[in-house]
């Protein structure tokens, strides 16, 4: 039996504008276990993204009750939640968010630095290696593209033991191959490694190919198709 | 990888931001470490310059005591006149150990320093300055030939100021008098250098002051009876006695005032150096918000943030540091230049005295700069949640 890996239960997170409140997760119900490829489709404002940075403890819940690989997160300060997620959770970002002064193996080691594992180099260049990128080692992301710098992104958020990945829109800054390649790295790690892998996308061609899709609008759940 | 290599890649990014808050640093550091390099040198000097007169206790005519402190220094008495008898008096205490009777005049000499103009100083002396300034030597020459011969004895600078040699005439303005330079002394780095010196008797007599005395300079055979000394001779008329540490302590009291100013230029540097360093760092972390929030959540904690900010504003300080020690060491002769010109008396000897214990201590003193100017930003940046990071910084 698969291991559920993120329960949400009337799972809201509502933002004060002004006097107005906005339900940006409105009593989303929602399981998800480990080896899914699971993506999170809808509009923009839909909260495919806040519902994403809840299940990535990244961000408080206003009401409803979030579990996540078993811990109930629902009430926990960030001052807890980063012991959660460090080295767990492996977050993508639609803009690759490395650090600009530190080259692709640096950017690796940092997240190794932060979860306080010690790795050798010669397994870090080859997780490099593995996202096609042996020959950018010692490059600094102003000097990769699109793709190179979102696989870097992979290949630091796999540098840890990782439970699950999280990706927000991450072919949303790629032309049409680059998405391609990210997509088949993707598949690869779900399909080959089992791992667990939690995309919020525009991307109806990289919704298509998970193995469930979440739609969402108004920030509840309109289907959940397998 | 480190949080150091981190932060110093960081501080990179921003090159001329960083290396004009490096600056500001390093003008602060600068600044302290030559005021404090002149408190220690002026002192040291001080101590020096009183050391080389080889008396402990000055007999002068009662008058200000700062006009006399000073005086004493540039030309070893005050210009007041107290009479011959006095030194008649004590030179038979048993607890003097060596004593000399001084006779101090300036003269005006409008030909003097290229036509400028300035005072010469003339030193009536007596055999026994010798015993108490045993290192004197002569350059060239010898001794006077007599108590009353119109002959001279030129400091070091003062021969070359008259450019005089031994065998010369020197022609003194006002009284009109020619003496012979019969021998020029070493340099001793003190206010001697300056002087003209003559045999007492010849100076009581040719500028018409007969049995009269600016100064009686005394060195006690045991230092520890200078306060019985002192009291013995509290009651005696028309005299002062300044012991050396009085002096010293009266010339220090005297740059005091000069050193209050400078160390408020000092506190203002500093203040200002923190400002800088707090701005530039704040500045950088704003800049970096988004980065700091993906930090957080790819498992940076508040206190991974708080050491990685900590450590670039600690760098930035070091840096500071180490540029400002290099820079306060170069320029320290530029410094003491300028001191000089300002204080009312600068003993001779180098002035702005620069050990590396000192520079040490300023690298310390840097760091610790960096301690507390880096605390406000790296609480701010440790501080942010990072959804809002990420979001704030999109």
């Amino acid at each position: 039996m698969r291991e559920l890996i993120v329960k949400a239960e009337k799972l809201t997170k509502v933002y004060k504008l002004f006097a107005e409140e906005i339900a940006a997760v409105n009593n989303v119900d929602l399981e998800i276990s480990s080896g899914e490829f699971v993506s999170i489709m809808g509009p923009s404002g839909s909260g495919k993204t806040t519902l994403l940075d809840m299940i990535g403890c990244l961000d408080s819940i206003t009401s409803g009750r979030l579990e996540v690989l078993g811990n109930d997160v629902s009430k926990m300060k960030e001052s807890r939640l980063v012991n959660i997620r460090r080295g767990k959770i492996g977050f993508v970002f639609q803009d690759f968010s490395l650090i600009p002064s530190l080259t692709a193996l640096e950017n690796i080691q940092l997240i190794l630095y932060f979860a306080g594992i010690q790795k050798k180099k010669r397994d870090l260049i080859k997780l490099l290696e593995k996202v096609g990128l042996g020959h950018r080692v010692n490059h600094l992301p102003k000097q990769l593209s699109g793709g190179e710098k979102q696989r870097v992104a992979i290949a630091r958020a796999l540098a840890t033991e990782l439970e699950f990945l999280l990706a927000d829109e991450p072919t949303g800054h790629l032309d049409t191959e680059n998405s391609q390649e990210i997509l088949n790295v993707f598949k690869q790690l779900n399909q080959e490694e089992g791992l667990t892998i939690i995309v919020a996308t525009h991307d109806v061609k990289l919704g298509s190919q998970t193995t469930r899709t979440i739609y969402l609008r108004d920030g509840k759940v309109d289907q959940n198709n397998n | 990888m480190n949080v150091i290599s981190v932060a110093y890649k960081n501080l990179k990014r921003k090159k001329i931001r960083s290396a004009l808050t490096i600056g500001g640093v390093a003008i602060a550091v600068a600044v302290l470490v030559s005021l404090v390099g002149f408190d220690r040198g002026y002192q040291q000097s001080l101590t020096g310059n009183i050391d080389k007169m080889g008396y402990q206790l000055l007999v002068t005519a009662k008058g200000c005591p700062y006009e006399a402190a000073t005086m004493m220094l540039k030309g070893g008495g005050g210009l007041r006149y107290m009479e011959q008898d006095i030194y008649e008096k004590i030179k038979s205490d048993i607890r003097i150990d060596k004593i000399t009777p001084q006779l101090v005049s300036a003269v005006y000499d409008p030909d003097r320093l290229d036509g400028q103009g300035g005072f010469a100083m003339y030193m009536g002396i007596a055999d026994s300055y010798l015993e108490l300034k045993p290192w004197s030597e002569l350059k060239s020459g010898g001794w006077f030939t007599s108590e009353t011969a119109d002959e001279v004895i030129m400091g070091y600078e003062a021969a070359e100021v008259e450019q005089r040699l031994v065998g010369d005439k020197i022609f003194i303005p006002n009284i009109n008098k020619v003496m012979t330079v019969v021998g020029i002394f070493e340099r001793s780095g003190t206010q001697d250098d300056g002087i003209i010196f003559l045999p007492i008797k010849t100076a009581q007599q040719i500028f018409s002051l007969p049995n009269k005395l600016t100064g009686v300079g005394i060195k006690l055979k045991n230092i520890q009876e200078i306060g019985n000394f002192e009291e013995d001779l509290y009651n005696e008329p028309g005299i002062q006695i300044i012991s050396m540490a009085q002096v010293r302590g009266t010339i220090l009291n005297l740059v005091s005032s000069a050193k209050v100013m400078a160390n408020s230029v000092a506190v203002i540097a500093i203040f200002i150096a923190v400002i800088g360093v707090v701005n530039t760092i704040l500045m950088s972390i704003f800049e970096r918000t988004r980065e700091i929030g993906v930090m957080k959540a790819i498992g940076a904690s508040a206190m991974d943030i708080f050491k990685l900010v900590w450590t670039e504003t600690i760098l930035v300080c070091s840096f500071g540091g180490i540029l400002g020690s290099i820079l306060a060491l170069l320029g320290s002769d530029l410094v003491e230049h300028i001191i000089k010109k300002i204080l009312p008396y600068a003993p001779s000897g180098q002035l702005v005295l620069i050990k590396p214990g000192l520079l040490f201590a300023a690298f310390l003193g840097a760091i610790a700069l960096g301690i507390i100017s880096g605390i406000y930003p790296a609480w701010r940046a440790s501080s942010m949640r990072p959804v809002e990071a990420i979001r704030t910084g999109e």
